[in-house]
């Protein structure tokens, strides 16, 4: 697990589809970080956002609440989002929430592209 | 034959710091694991402290960087599991009005509630003697 404030983001582009790849914890201290990198990457009106959370071993309901406020923008906005890749932790995490049901969930970051 | 001996307690003191919390959660895991807990135990057990954590700073110290926080980390005396006691000389709150949303309701934020008490098999809150607020968490190793 991390410590201190910072959280690694990729961005990339895949066609007109963005994927952002957060790498490390998303805690109260980081979710801030993931929130202002997704609320760019919608700026750029991508026809699909995706979230790859292969490098996310731990959540909570900071960077929950950041993942439901995206969905929530992503429709305003008409940006299909989708996750991809979840860890198990995370996916239990969701799971107790009772976010899976919510959300895109894909296996694989080609599978939320290809959707 | 080897003796096989419980791990010891841990005892953190930190200050209402978001920015500690992730350190916490390294020691946390360390000793959830040596209690016995798997991995998505762990990882249960971890958040559910984390949450606790969270609404001390938010809640209790309302932001406030300079309040102390007091974590003991012990293993359970008659099986394996651990338990953390939480403690705080933030406000007082009431425990009645913790009230998390309802999950039909999807909306950002209000989720910390539930998740600290569906995520381990024992929560507990109450006011602490001296002003402040304690928190018992359990979680339980599966059979």
């Amino acid at each position: 697990m991390q410590s201190g404030p910072t959280l690694e983001i990729v961005v990339e582009r895949s066609g007109n589809s963005a994927v952002l790849t957060p790498k490390g914890d998303v805690d109260m201290a980081r979710s801030p970080v993931l929130r202002k990198a997704i609320g760019d990457a919608m700026k750029s009106s991508p026809d699909r956002l995706v979230l790859d959370l292969s490098a996310v071993s731990y959540m909570d309901s900071s960077g929950l609440a950041t993942l439901v406020e995206a969905l929530q923008n992503s429709r305003k906005g008409a940006v299909p989002l989708s996750l991809c890749a979840l860890t198990p932790r995370v996916r239990s995490i969701l799971e107790i929430a009772r976010l899976n049901t919510v959300f895109s969930l894909f296996d694989s970051r080609e599978q939320a592209l290809a959707s | 034959m080897t003796a096989v001996t419980a791990p010891s307690p841990v005892h953190l003191q930190i200050l209402s710091r978001p920015e500690l919390l992730a350190s916490v959660r390294g020691v946390a895991q360390d000793l959830a694991h040596r209690c016995g807990l798997d991995d998505i135990a762990s990882c249960h057990f971890i958040l559910a402290m984390d949450e606790t954590l969270t609404n001390v700073i938010r809640h209790g110290y309302e932001g406030r960087d300079d309040g102390m926080i007091w974590i003991r980390l012990e293993p359970m005396e008659c099986s394996d599991g651990l338990r953390a006691v939480i403690e705080d000389r933030a406000r007082t709150v009431d425990p009645a009005s913790l009230q998390g949303r309802d999950l039909e309701d999807v909306k950002p934020g209000g989720l910390g509630m539930h998740l600290m008490r569906t995520l381990v098999d024992r929560f507990e809150h109450t006011p602490r003697e001296g002003g402040g607020m304690r928190v018992v968490l359990e979680k339980r190793a599966a059979a």
